[in-house]
């Protein structure tokens, strides 16, 4: 092979493995993102159907739920106005328990319950997952706003 | 008064840290032999302020002086010894001034092992180290004073964290600091020798020790945080890709490129202004690090709203540092370069390839981090990037990077005939292949392309690795044994060897099973037998536990008897998953108590790990190079030649 096209021939192929990289990486990122979807949202059906996303909110007190023995259990979200119910098996982190913020990975089932096969909880007492505690803020907002509506309204 | 007394001491070290930043400087370029010679003792006394300012806090922490809000907020009366120490860098503010006296630490050692270094130029380095020291000092002062008094103080403390309350994480910081701030030495050098205009072959050898120094305590730092990770929160992964791990995983990639990309401004001139952009990056991302991590930015843009001051001061601060460098890059870096030619087949072709590869790598771990805040900006919604993105994303580069080594380290500068390096690596590349085929045959009885993939990877590194020390103990009585800089080389490749194997062997043939147990029942993972005999209360100096005795049986022998712990730490009331593990050097046993599921039944984790201790050794092994490479004669060589210089001009003169 003459040395042009030799010299071709890497260009070409340094081209062709950089495209392909390219490729694989956007995809790789395209199936890997999660969107934070509010549990408003998900009542309203702005979610995502077939792929993971997260959701997140207060651990409703009293709400959990298993079967004595076994590892699947339920427990309900909330974010003061709407609740989600939650499935999950497995070990739950140290932090998790009723009255906390979470967050928890999975998707929606038909069911309207959320299969979760992640369930996070910070490690630091203080510390609300910053997207759970926008949520909860908003939330909490109009939730008194009804009441005190509601309040000179009587 | 104690508290007072370090307050005013770091005070004093920033009057210190100016007079060293700007004095020098001056001194340099209006050539005034005076202002030179403050470098060095500013130096040294913003050192013993900063040291001292750092006692003082250790000091209240050992008294429990709760009356100092940092203190009260980071300990408690029942902390074991060790951690009211450790406690001191368990926070923002004290980590900060750890930052400082490390940096100030550094520049110490530059100004005493800096004589062969021509005068302006030292001064020069120490002085830009000074203005650094500056930004750090104001930042701590006027945002994060760690003297700070609460009045009345309260009785007890609040406790260290109790993820934080463990040997590894107790020098972990120190030593992970270590290697992020010893950047800010490879990041002077840069900025000296743009400001001289004047970079050479001696430049690049000056600045290698020191580059390795801080990348090897960099590597080490890492290690241990994964180590830690692995067995303290509790879950058996070793990385998680979370923005924490990530923020000292980019410079240390950074850094990697930087040795590397040295190597060939060192023998051949080559590669200049790449060097000096690449010098500049690894700090830079040491510094977004630092304050990224800190700031707890990357967890939400809305972090910066929490404490604006901080934010402000920690954008401003690092536009000054990246900006100014980048200007004075664009200004400077231009006229530096030189035009040696060299071949397509010659170690700088393949140094150059390891370079592009490594800043992929970081580019694209960088992207994924900084994606959630840039598409929160963007359009408000709020994404997260899942750990298959980043082993994705860095593996592409990685790959070719792991085969490319075993070439490049055995050709020749300039220009390499590809037949006789053909004939040295034929014998490597057979047994890379046999050993990457068979070892996943017939101890774990499984092959795939990925996996083989790895092995043969890993194999071929660990042999290339030993062929020149092999030929160094082979060779005849007179000829030259292998340097220093070489068999630094040769470690520490083996060490990524160690390390590929270990990732391979992890990723591909560990199991893991989360299980319900009753006391007495017996569940098997992986051939091994996992038996709960018992559960019961112990008492910690500051916390509760329940605990478990698990014994692990295999083909009926017994194995070993782990203790996992749930611990309760009573101030924070915070529970805490404390795993039993039997290591060993091809495998991990792992166990971990979850929660009681009723009716006597607690859910446990159970793992088995193939060679995981690879991962760990393999990092320590890469270090170990870096050691060896820095002890090479030519660094102490070029410190003696210059002192005889200069005491023979002394004489003359």
């Amino acid at each position: 092979m003459k040395p042009r096209r030799q010299r071709m021939l890497a260009v070409g192929l340094t081209v062709a493995g950089i495209a392909l990289a390219t490729a694989l990486t956007l995809q790789a990122f395209k199936e890997n993102m999660m969107f934070f979807v509010e549990i408003s949202e998900i009542e309203k059906g702005n979610y995502p159907e077939d792929r993971n996303f997260r959701v997140g909110g207060l651990v409703v007190e009293g709400s959990v739920r298993r079967e004595i023995g076994e590892l699947e259990l339920s427990f309900d979200l909330t974010d003061y106005e709407n609740q989600l119910t939650v499935n999950y098996s497995g070990v739950l982190p140290d932090l998790f328990r009723e009255g906390q913020g979470i967050i928890a990975h999975g998707r929606l089932g038909d069911n309207g319950i959320f299969m979760a096969d992640e369930v996070l909880a910070k490690h630091d007492e203080n510390y609300m997952p910053p997207e759970v505690a926008e949520s909860l803020a908003g939330h909490a907002a109009a939730q008194e706003a009804v009441l005190n509506s509601e309040q000179q309204g009587q | 008064m104690i508290p007072e007394l370090g307050h005013f001491a770091l005070i004093l070290a920033l009057s210190l840290a100016l007079c060293q930043g700007i004095l020098p400087l001056l001194g340099a370029h209006r050539n005034d032999q005076a202002m030179l010679d403050v470098a060095k003792p500013a130096a040294v006394g913003q050192f013993v302020f900063v040291a001292f300012a750092f006692g003082c806090l250790t000091w209240s922490f050992i008294q429990s002086d709760f009356s100092v809000l940092y203190v009260a907020s980071h300990s408690q009366l029942a902390l074991p010894l060790p951690y009211k120490i450790s406690a001191v860098w368990g926070a923002h503010e004290g980590s900060l001034l750890l930052w400082v006296l490390l940096l100030a630490g550094w520049t110490v050692m530059v100004a005493f092992y800096s004589g062969s270094l021509p005068k302006a130029f030292g001064a020069r380095v120490i002085g830009v180290l000074g203005l650094l020291s500056c930004g750090f000092l104001l930042f701590t002062l006027l945002t994060s004073n760690p003297f700070e008094r609460l009045i009345p103080a309260p009785p007890d403390g609040a406790d260290l964290n109790p993820l934080l309350q463990d040997p590894g994480l107790a020098i972990h910081p120190p030593i992970l600091y270590t290697g992020y701030v010893g950047f800010s030495v490879a990041f002077a050098f840069a900025i000296a020798a743009m400001i001289s205009g004047n970079l050479d072959q001696k430049w690049a050898r000056w600045t290698r020790p020191w580059t390795t120094s801080a990348w090897l305590f960099l590597t080490i730092g890492i290690a241990l945080g994964s180590w830690w990770a692995y067995y303290e929160l509790g879950w058996g992964g070793w990385w998680f890709w979370d923005p924490v791990e990530n923020a000292s995983f980019m410079p240390w990639l950074a850094g990697t490129a930087l040795i590397h990309s040295l190597a060939v401004t060192e023998k051949r001139g080559l590669f200049k202004s790449w060097t000096l952009l690449l010098a500049i990056t690894a700090f830079s991302l040491s510094l977004l690090g630092t304050f990224l991590v800190r700031s707890g930015i990357l967890v939400s843009v809305h972090a910066f709203a929490v404490d604006p001051a901080r934010g402000l001061f920690i954008l401003a601060f690092l536009a000054v540092v990246i900006g100014g460098a980048l200007i004075l890059y664009a200004w400077r870096a231009p006229g530096l370069d030189s035009d040696a030619g060299f071949k397509a087949c010659s170690r700088e072709t393949f140094l150059l390839l390891n370079n592009v590869l490594l800043v992929i790598a970081t580019a694209l771990i960088l992207g994924g981090t900084l994606s959630p805040l840039i598409v929160e900006m963007i359009d408000g919604s709020k994404i997260s990037v899942g750990p298959p993105y980043f082993e994705i994303a860095f593996a592409i580069p990685m790959l070719p990077l792991v085969y490319l080594i075993g070439v490049g380290m055995h050709t020749a500068w300039r220009s390499q005939e590809p037949g006789p390096l053909f004939n040295q690596l034929k014998i490597p590349a057979i047994i890379a292949v046999v050993a990457g085929l068979l070892v996943p045959f017939f101890f774990y009885g499984r092959v795939g392309v990925l996996l083989v993939t790895g092995m043969i990877a890993g194999f071929w590194i660990i042999a290339v690795s030993l062929i020149q020390p092999i030929r160094s103990l082979r060779r005849k009585a007179g000829t030259t044994a292998i340097t220093r800089s070489a068999l630094g080389m040769s470690v520490a490749h083996f060490g990524v060897g160690l390390f590929v194997i270990g990732v391979t062997v992890v990723s591909g043939f560990s199991v893991e099973a989360d299980r319900s147990l009753r006391v007495g029942e017996t569940e098997s993972v992986a051939g091994y037998d996992f038996e709960l005999r018992g559960l019961r209360n112990v008492d910690g100096p500051n916390f509760r536990a329940l605990e478990g005795e698990v014994d692990i049986y295999r083909d009926g022998e017994f194995i070993s008897q782990l203790r996992p712990q749930k611990r309760t730490y009573l101030v924070q009331q915070s529970p805490m998953t404390e795993a039993g593990i039997d290591a060993n050097w091809n495998r991990d046993l792992f166990v971990a108590l979850g929660d009681p599921l009723g009716n006597d039944a607690w859910s446990v984790r159970m793992q088995y790990k193939p060679m995981i201790r690879f991962i760990w050794l393999g990092a320590f092994v890469m270090a170990l190079g870096g050691l060896i490479a820095t002890r090479d004669r030519r660094y102490r060589l070029t410190a003696t030649e210059t002192e005889k210089a200069s005491t023979l001009s002394g004489e003359l003169a």
